[in-house]
Formats: structure tokens, sequence, C-alpha cells
């Protein structure tokens, strides 16, 4: 493998149209290069990298992107290939290490709002390619702010005891009785896609629950759902079909993707190649089911009055049955956000609204207008509480006071009145 | 100071309708494609939401998607004689602004007009003589024939959906559809609407009288689509709340509903909103457009230099732009010289209110384009034969809205306020209905738009002058379609019925319909029209003009359809014909 710096080329939007320009004064672009960028472009879309490392209005992969985490806000890197306060300086070998054991060129220890234990499972020549693609962007000269950490995390050594508990290094292991489209979407899916990042439950030391893969978690006061075999909460009643046409286009005949996951499919899994999508989704599909004990009694009176209010506001256009509009508007009966076992993003989407994902395949961005300026807390809870419970749902019933919670912690994103 | 932009392929005026059907089109070209829109940005659930648009106040009468006349109106005038005054309130119609523009908050009747329409006066004297047409009737071909025409018909119907029953698939007469329509190459996309009570009953008496109802074709859904762009739209609610409202369950055809989610994704297109584009400039032989100068939100000016200019604005505002501009010779009805302005027509829209004490027709439960239609006394599909007018139009039985506020059909005699006001409103809410004409208004000599005199805008340019009057066509029209209007209510049977005629004189006040047209029409020669049959300009080739200005005359349907036609028309004659060879494509 030879190693590339001096001549980079910057692959704009037109893989043809690309500019070269000169950032050192050694070496030279080899045969080869463009292709290992190209499957480099596409691995960082996999993993989606500019989810963190791109701002809103920021320059790409400039990073300074806020995260919040239970124990602080964490501003992400600047990953471009500046060599002061991006990663421009860093050798193959130091990119390989923060990749696989979360550790930056300078040795300190890195937090796991950067996916190293997931991304511990790429293989070495994944991410040598993901590192050719950066070094391909346009480089930027920002440093990205201080983190905000509560003590004792403000110091990175706690970090290495969090390491020592939670963390273990390793490529990712075909496993062996398993087909080849199999290992690739768990591949996909346990490494650079870290879809466990977000659906996995966390302990109360931010690690993932290995024990509890993918059974639906709280994330940043949305609830990414159960991704295992249960039919109410989970991708139980899911074909492989309707896994692939969410991922790809947002969208598919049953329910659309909204928020965080709209996010996801628009900057990444809508730019995955068919054949990959349909491996994630044999994967998933191969998840044991997990049901949540969550069900319990709704109290009549609530019921009835979220059925009054679900025909004023809602069936126009979720329909009276609750079975949507295929292709147009998300089926509440059988959904699985709405089952889910926190009612999180059902509440969000109530209150604040929401825009579909839309992609290159299913530009159709339907707006789920704000309520929230128009229902009090107690008529959002007995509206979620008749949904999760109507036409065969069955969830448990939402307070008030979870309402309450939501509310005052988000903010609407369509208009009111 | 005026700030200098860098050039762009192509500058639209205006972003609603066609504005986004040109942006569509000519960015598939690749080319760099700028629309300046005077208003906001709007989309559906931001701006109506179904969580808050049914609310009549705000929208009909406070008019919250309608131009604000503080910002932009016109003077208006019956006859020449007259002095006209500015409209400080609007009224008789209803122009839009912001993003979609007026199609925003139509009604979503779908209508083709008839082959008959683009060959009227040809067709006229061929019928019935020259004598037919009557001096002052600046009655023109339109320099375009429906089958010219219908290829584009059909592609606008299949972008917007269009629910209907065709009558006439390519020369085969079909069942239940319109007996009278031109030929279509194919059905409509989508099956008619649900017909509810009261539309059902007027089919049926007409149908008892020998004539040929048929469903409205309409833009509200009747079941959800995909368009050929892969844009969704759902199946209509039928809540009533269309014209003046803009639809918040995506059931009604718009620039929201069936381009923007596909215009929007591409990079060679952008949309620069509260920027009023106040003139189109052109050098200095008045023979090639440089581009538009518009003022933004904050008063700077800009000039925004393009190769390709296209004015897309409301039709009025499309001829205002041209005049201030000083393109073209400003028509003098006194001379008969110039073009600009001439053919303004309107519609005419007398109707008919029946009241049923055995019939509930729960007006609640409606569409904007609901209803049943017969076509037997419209364009030349009667014999007009010593009738002394030409032309005709649709009578409609229209179950559009039961809004509680605009809904007022009350029986004669009935007071305006007070206990026995309540109780007549109550006593026929339900049981009221109108039937209606969508009446055509042929092109007159002292019909006119100029610039006024005294009355200036914001920007200091003069308004735009109006003076308008029904004439003897329309009114004789008037009078034989009433006579049918009548003959189909009593066969439907009320307890009573109360004739709303319009006229003698055109009363500008009245919200009657935002059909707007010519001033800026089409035509074989330069000689009578401003623009050429793909509606590019006569004299300056690099500038287009689309929209209802573009109508030689109004027909007995409403405008979209053919706007929306035309509009596919002429970016097809850009994309084709003149991109590879700029230029004027008729010669003079």
């Amino acid at each position: 493998m030879t190693r590339r710096r001096g001549l980079v080329p910057v692959a704009g939007a037109a893989a043809l149209g690309a500019v070269f320009v000169t950032l050192g004064s050694f070496a030279h672009a080899q045969i080869g290069d463009f292709a290992r960028q190209e499957r480099g472009r596409y691995l960082v879309a996999a993993g989606d990298c500019a989810a963190c490392h791109t701002a809103d209005d920021g320059k790409p992969f400039a990073g300074d992107r806020p995260i919040e985490t239970p124990f602080g806000t964490i501003y992400s890197a600047n990953i471009t290939p500046d060599p002061e306060t991006g990663i421009g300086a860093w050798t193959e070998e130091q990119f390989y290490r923060a990749m696989h054991e979360g550790l930056a060129a300078d040795g300190r220890r890195l937090y796991p709002a950067f996916p190293y234990p997931w991304f511990t499972k790429v293989t070495r020549q994944d991410v040598d390619d993901i590192r050719a693609y950066l070094r391909t962007v346009a480089p930027v000269r920002a440093k990205p702010r201080d983190n905000e950490f509560i003590w004792p995390l403000n110091h990175r050594f706690a970090m290495a005891a969090w390491n020592g508990l939670f963390f273990t290094p390793g490529e990712f292991q075909p496993g062996k009785d398993k087909s080849a489209e199999w290992n690739r979407g768990a591949y996909l899916v346990e490494g650079l896609g870290h879809c466990g990042a977000c659906h996995t439950p966390k302990n109360v030391f931010g690690s993932s629950k290995t024990s509890d893969a993918f059974q639906g978690a709280e994330v940043q006061n949305w609830f990414a759902p159960n991704l295992t075999g249960d039919k109410r909460t989970g991708l139980g009643s899911w074909s492989e079909e309707d896994i692939v046409a969410l991922l790809k286009t947002g969208h598919n005949a049953r329910t659309t993707a909204y928020g965080p996951m709209g996010a996801v499919v628009k900057d990444s899994t809508s730019k995955l190649t068919d054949q990959d999508l349909q491996a994630i989704a044999t994967f998933l599909k191969s998840l044991p089911a997990f049901t949540p004990n969550s069900a319990g009694d709704a109290d009549q009176k609530m019921l009835s009055a979220g059925k009054a209010i679900y025909g004023d506001d809602c069936a126009a256009c979720h329909q009276l049955g609750g079975e949507g509009v295929e292709r147009v508007f998300p089926s509440l009966r059988g959904d699985a956000v709405v089952q889910s076992e926190e009612p999180l993003s059902m509440l969000r989407l109530i209150l604040n609204g929401g825009h579909a994902a839309a992609t290159p395949k299913n530009p159709n961005d339907k707006t789920m207008p704000s309520f929230g300026w128009k229902l009090s807390d107690e008529q959002v809870a007995a509206l979620a509480t008749y949904v999760r419970n109507a036409w065969g749902n069955r969830a448990a019933p939402v307070t008030a006071e979870t309402v309450r919670k939501l509310r005052s912690s988000t903010d609407s994103v369509t208009g009111a009145y | 100071m005026v700030h200098k932009l860098p050039s762009v392929d192509v500058v639209l005026v205006g972003f609603g309708w066609t504005g986004a059907i040109m942006a569509q089109e000519l960015t598939e070209e690749g080319l760099e494609v700028l629309a300046l829109e005077r208003g906001s940005w709007r989309d559906t659930g931001t701006d109506f939401a179904p969580s808050f648009i049914q609310d009549e106040l705000r929208y009909r009468y406070h008019g919250h998607l309608f131009e604000e006349t503080a910002q932009e109106t016109l003077t208006f005038r019956n006859t020449p004689d007259q002095t006209a005054l500015p409209m400080r309130r609007l009224g008789s119609f209803l122009p839009g602004t912001g993003v979609g523009g007026s199609i925003l908050h139509w009604n979503g009747q779908a209508w083709r007009f008839l082959p008959y329409d683009f060959q009227i006066r040809s067709q006229t004297v061929a019928r019935y003589g020259n004598a037919a047409v009557s001096q002052d009737m600046m009655l023109q071909d339109w320099g375009i024939t429906y089958d010219e025409l219908e290829p584009y018909y059909m592609r606008w119907e299949e972008l917007c959906g269009i629910a209907g029953q065709a009558g006439n698939v390519n020369g085969q007469k079909q069942p239940g559809g319109n007996p009278f329509e031109g030929p279509r190459s194919k059905p409509y996309p989508t099956p008619p609407m649900k017909q509810t009570y009261g539309p059902t009953l007027f089919g049926q008496a007409a149908a008892s009288l020998g004539l040929h109802p048929f469903p409205c074709p309409s833009g509200n859904m009747s079941q959800a689509y995909t368009n050929p762009l892969g844009v969704t739209l759902a199946p209509c609610t039928y809540c009533g709340f269309c014209e003046k409202f803009g639809c918040g369950n995506y059931s009604k055809a718009s620039a929201q509903t069936t381009i923007l989610p596909v215009l929007m994704r591409k990079k060679n297109f952008t949309v620069r909103t509260e920027s009023e584009v106040t003139r189109v400039n052109v050098d200095a032989f008045g023979k090639h457009a440089t581009g538009v100068t518009y003022v933004d939100a904050q008063g700077n000016e800009f000039e925004q230099p393009a190769d390709l200019v296209i004015v897309c604005a409301y039709a009025t505002h499309n001829v205002h732009l041209l005049m201030s501009s000083g393109i073209g010779k400003i028509y003098d009805p006194s001379t008969g010289q110039g073009t600009l302005g001439k053919n303004y027509c309107y519609q005419l829209t007398p109707s008919v209110d029946l009241f049923f004490d055995d019939k509930l027709l729960n007006p609640f439960v409606g569409a904007g384009a609901l209803g049943v239609i017969v076509d037997d006394w419209n364009g030349d599909n009667f014999d007009h034969t010593s009738l002394g007018f030409i032309h005709g139009g649709y009578i409609a039985g229209y179950m559009t809205t039961g809004r509680p506020i605009e809904t007022e059909l009350l029986p004669e005699g009935t007071p305006k306020w007070g206990a026995k006001w309540k109780k007549a409103f109550v006593e026929n809410y339900l049981k009221s209905m109108s039937v209606s004409l969508m009446g055509a208004v042929m092109p007159d000599k002292s019909n006119h738009l100029d610039l006024d005199p005294t009355y200036r805008d914001v920007y200091g340019r003069p308004l735009m002058r109006m003076t308008y009057d029904f004439k003897q066509n329309e009114l004789k029209m008037q009078d034989f379609a009433m006579g049918k209007m009548v003959e189909i209510a009593h066969a439907m049977k009320p307890r009573e019925i109360k004739k709303s005629a319009r006229g003698p004189r055109y009363d500008i006040e009245p919200y009657q319909s935002t059909h707007n047209t010519g001033g800026a029409i089409m035509g074989a020669s330069p000689a009578d029209s401003v623009i050429n049959r793909y509606l590019q300009h006569w004299d300056v080739p690099n500038l287009f003009v689309v929209g209802a200005s573009a109508f030689p005359h109004n027909s007995g349907y409403n405008p979209t359809g053919t706007v929306s036609a035309l509009a596919l028309w002429a970016a097809d004659a850009i994309r084709r014909q003149y991109l590879k060879h700029p230029g004027p494509l008729v010669h003079a």
C-alpha cells in the first residue's frame, strides 16, 4: 500500500470534476487513490461522520457541533486535513488508533461520544480508506470549543477507568455459521453504522448495555425504537423490504422517518447501496425479539377524551382507523414508535411537529404540524394514551407530567397559530 | 445605490404557480435559475397546517394569503370618461402573494378551454358571419390550436393528479363525462370526486331536462396520488376550506404539493423571497432584456442580470411590470394604437340560490371543485343564431363550502340582521345551495389596462389603472344563462329560489373571482398582440411573459388549466427551440 501525501484531490459532488490542489511539498498522488478515496467517501457516509463532525451551517467536517450527553456538552472535533486544528498531521497509524482504541494522536483518551466502542470493529482497510477520503476534504483552520463536562469527567484519565470497565477493542469477527450477507449487515450495524449508539440502552456510566442490544433507548428526548423482532415495538412485523425502503428513501408503506432518524437517512443510509441495505435488513431481522413489559391499564375517561381529540385533530391525515395513507401519511396502527416503551418520539411530534426525511428517491418532505400551542399537557397525554391503545395497539398510558417535562425541554419545529 | 449582482441564466419574476413550472422545466436543462418573489416563503406545515387553517376570519376576511393593497394596488373605473380611484381594499378579485402565489388559495376547479376558444374569431365568423362580432369586440384567434396545447393540458393534469371523468378520449365519447370537451389523449389521472347530495340533485335535474351533467374536474384529490415527479398528494377530506385557504392536508394541487419538494432540492435553483422586481431592464435599442431591478425588504435596490427574463407574476402584475419598464406600446382605446393593456377580460358569475324544506344538503361537507356541471351552454356548444351574443359558460351545482361566516344563502326578503336574520340563517343553512354560471367575457375596445396619471405605488411607479365594465355580450348571455339556471333550479324542486344576477355595471367591491385575464396577450401578429404563440415578447426575444395575461379573451371556464398548459408549452419551446437558437421563435 502506498502512502499518499501532497497532491490531494478535492472530490466535489461530481467525481469527474475533481480539482487538484497542492497542500504540501512532498510525495505524489498514486493511481488507485481516487478509487480508495471514493470508497472512503462511501464509508464516511455509512458511518454518518458528518452528523457529528459538521455543525449546522458549518463547513464540512470542521466539527464544533455541540453534542449533548448526560455528562455535559461535547463539541465535536475538526476532522478536516488542517494540520493544526484538524487531523492533517495525524499518521495513518494514529488515525487507526483513534478509531480502534479511542486514543487521540497525542495519546489522550477520547470520550465515547465519539463512537469508538463501535468503530473498533471496523477493518484496517476501511479505516485507512476513510482517512484517505477525509484528507481530500477542504482543510478548515478552526478549533472547536472546549467541552463542558461535569467533574470528574473533565479529567480524561477518568476515561481510562471507563475503558477498563466497558470497552474491549477488536475488529469485527464474522460469524462462521452465518451468511456473508448477515455478516456484512452485522459489520455495518455494529461497526461503522454504530446503530446501537442510539438504539441500545446505556448504563449509568453512559456505556451501552451489550446484553440489551438494540432494545430501544432514550436519546436527547427522543426514543430510538426497539430494533429487535418484537411485533409491537420492534421490527417484528416489518419485512426486509420495509427496512430497506425506509433506510433508502426515508419512507415505506407504513411509516416515515422523522427527527434524528430522518437526518440519519438523509446523510447516511440513503447513500448506501441496495446490497448493503439488504444486508442490514437481514441482520436486523435476525435479532431475537425483546418485548418490553410496559403495557398498563389506561383510564377509560382518558381514552374517551383522547379519542375525541384524535377525531378532531388527527384523523384528517392519519384516518379514523389509524391506518394513515400509504406513501403519504404514516400509519399509527401497529406502529413501533407509537407503542414504544417510552412515548417520547410520539409526544415530540405531537408537541413540536416535524419534517419527514426527504431523499433523492423520495422528495416528499411532508410535515407533521405542531399541536403544542393548541393542546394542553392533559390533552396531549390523553391523545397519546388513546393512540397507544387504539386499533389493537397496546402500550403504557402517558401522564401529563411526562408531557410537561418534554414540553419544557424541547422546541417547536413547525409553526403555531 | 444599486448593487449589481452576478448574472444568472434565467431570472423569474414571481414564484407562484407558473414560476414553479418554469423553474422546474428550465432547471432540467441544467440552467441556473433564480426566482425573485415579493412575498415570503410558505410551506404547508408552517403556514397553513390543518391545526389552524380552518380560520375564516384570518384567511378570508383578514386576507392572510393575499396581496396587501398598502404595498401594491390598482385604480379602477368602469369607463374611460370616469376618473379612476385606487382600490384600498381587495374586493372582486384576490391576488395572492408569497411562494406558491394564487394557486395556493384556488378552489381546484381544473378546466381545459374548448377547441373553439383558440380559434374563436375565425370559427365564429365561419359559423355566424362577420356580423356576429360587433365592431367594439376585439375578438382574435390565439395563434395556437387546442390540438397543439392538448399534450400540455395532459401534462398539467398528470402533474396535479386532476380527478375527473373524461368525456372524449381521442375522439371516442365516454359515458358520464363532458361530451363537449376537446378530445383528450388520455383519461384523467384519477377518478372523479364523490358527489354529495346537492350536486347529485343538480345532476339528476339537468339530466331530466336532456342536458349532459358530469363531475367537475378537480384539483382536490379523490384518492392518494403520486405525480410524475414522485411527489405525493393525499385524499381530500371534504372540509370545504379551499378557495382563499391553503390546504393543510396536501390534498389540493399547488406549487407546494406538486413541484416544490423536487425543485427546492436542486442546486441550480434559488428563490430569493421578499424581493420585489420593479423593472425589467432592456438595452439601449429596447431589443434585448439585460435583467431586472428589484428591491428587498430593507429597501436595498439590486440589479440582477440574466440571459433570459421570464415574467410570471400575477396576470395584472405582468402587465403593470411591462408598462413600468417601458417595454411595448400601451394601448389607447381612443386611437386603437398600442397592444399592451388591451383585451383585459374578467368573468361573469351570476347564480341562483335554492332553498329546500325537505332536503338536508349538509354544506359543511364540501370541496372547492366538488360539483356537477353542464357544459351545454358554453363556448359554441349550442347554436347562437339570433341570440345576440357569442360564447357562454358552464352551469354548476357546486358544493364548495359551508364555511359559517361566508356561507349565507338566505331567501328573498330576509332582514340583514337581528332575530329574523338569525332564524332564517338557522332554518336555511343546511337546506340551501347555489346553481352558478362561469360566464365567458369577450374583449371590448374600451376595457383595458394602462398607467394611472395620478396615483403611485410605494416605489414611486404609477399604479396600474383598470377600465372595465360588462358589455352587451355579457349581459345578453347572462339573461340567457339565467333562464337556463332557473329551469334547472326548478327541476330540483326547491321551496323557493333567489336569482342573483351581476351587473348591469361591473362592481369591483364584492368578491366574484380571481380570474383576471389579458393585457399582455398572445397572438399571431405583433400588430394585435404583445407576445407570440410561445409567450415570447415580439420586440424582446429573451423576454417571456407567462400567465393569464396572455389570454386574448376569457372563456366560460376557470383559467388555471389553460394558464398551466401555456406555461408548460412555453417552457417546452424554450427547452427545444430557444436554447438552441436564442432569438425570435416566430418571425413576424
